[in-house]
């Protein structure tokens, strides 16, 4: 199936999107507009002819300075049907994008990784935590203004994960339960 | 009669026994049987397990016992390029490490950086624990690092025990 069948399938199953058939040398590529994204990819996931059932990864583009400069880029499989598809959506700084995970699980992470990486919000996601920077990071390294290469002291010691009060208690309880 | 020679003990020459200080038998102990911490971050590792295999067999210098626990090992070779992520747990791998203990600064990654100027990567490990011996390279060849651990060997011969 190449990108305009796609189109008209979901054009008769999702209504009032506009779609775009996008540029592509390997894969067929839609713009797909963020309002109409969770619906476009339950009919992607649940159309017999299509069936796209494997979220393969979602990852984003920075285009400064064209705005909207952010282009969130899903990779999706279909198994059944042997076809791959890429969707994009535009996105600012400000503009959410919804997130996926009642499609696919599998999103979770990767949406937490293009947060963590670009800074692109994903509405209703239940953990937006960064994943590979650590915690206390300031910024989104991957976008096109960022200061690569930045100086900083590292950083020798995580912050302790439970308080001296809990930790004193645990200590309490297990002396508690070897004198028993 | 006093003794005028002082490597004299007033012993028999003859008898079986060599007499040395403390503090010279603890550096040959500790110089003798160094056991590396089972660490590697990146490349560099493959050279170190080079280094440990037996072309390059680094038994010869009684260090070839890695071990797996930090708490049996005197030795930390870092072994690539450190992350700011990593930073923290090899500062507690370092941490867990029982006295006397030192650390090997393998490669241009871990002692300066190397090519990753970049914000993910610590540029020197020795912001993060105290380095001993710097071994340059990328990655540097396993004779390299043997030349390093021979130096350590020399540094600990050096310390007051």
């Amino acid at each position: 199936m190449d990108a305009p069948a796609i189109i008209d399938a979901l054009g008769r199953l999702v209504s009032g999107a506009g779609y775009e058939a996008g540029p592509s040398v390997d894969v067929a590529t839609i713009y797909v507009p963020a309002d109409r994204l969770v619906a476009t990819c339950t009919a992607l996931r649940d159309t017999p002819s299509m069936r796209f059932n494997v979220l393969v990864e979602v990852t984003a583009a920075d285009y400064l300075p064209r705005d909207p400069r952010f282009e969130v880029v899903y990779h999706l499989l279909s198994i059944p049907n042997r076809i791959r598809l890429r969707l994009k959506v535009r996105a600012t700084e400000q503009s959410a994008v919804p997130t996926v995970q009642s499609v696919w699980p599998a999103a979770g992470w990767l949406e937490r990784e293009v947060w963590d990486m670009f800074g692109v919000v994903f509405d209703g996601h239940p953990d937006l935590r960064r994943l590979l920077m650590p915690e206390d990071w300031e910024g989104h390294p991957q976008r096109k203004d960022y200061p690569v290469q930045i100086r900083k002291a590292a950083q020798t010691y995580e912050p302790l994960e439970v308080t001296e009060a809990e930790f004193r208690a645990n200590l309490e309880r297990d002396r508690v339960k070897r004198a028993h | 009669m006093a003794h005028s020679d002082p490597h004299d003990h007033g012993l028999d020459p003859d008898l079986p026994i060599l007499t040395t200080t403390v503090e010279r038998i603890v550096q040959w102990a500790r110089r003798s049987a160094i056991w590396p911490a089972q660490f590697g971050l990146a490349c560099c590792a493959i050279e170190m397990m080079a280094m440990a295999a037996s072309r390059y067999d680094i038994a010869r210098f009684g260090a070839e016992v890695f071990r797996g626990s930090p708490r049996q090992s005197d030795l930390m070779i870092v072994a690539g390029r450190l992350s700011r992520k990593m930073a923290p747990a090899m500062r507690r791998v370092y941490d867990q490490m029982p006295e006397p203990k030192w650390v090997i600064s393998m490669g241009a990654c871990a002692s300066v950086g190397g090519v990753f100027d970049n914000y993910a990567i610590v540029q020197g490990v020795d912001q993060v624990v105290p380095v001993d011996v710097y071994v340059p390279g990328c990655p540097p060849r396993p004779e390299s690092l043997i030349y390093g651990i021979v130096q350590l060997q020399q540094k600990i011969a050096r310390s007051r025990a």
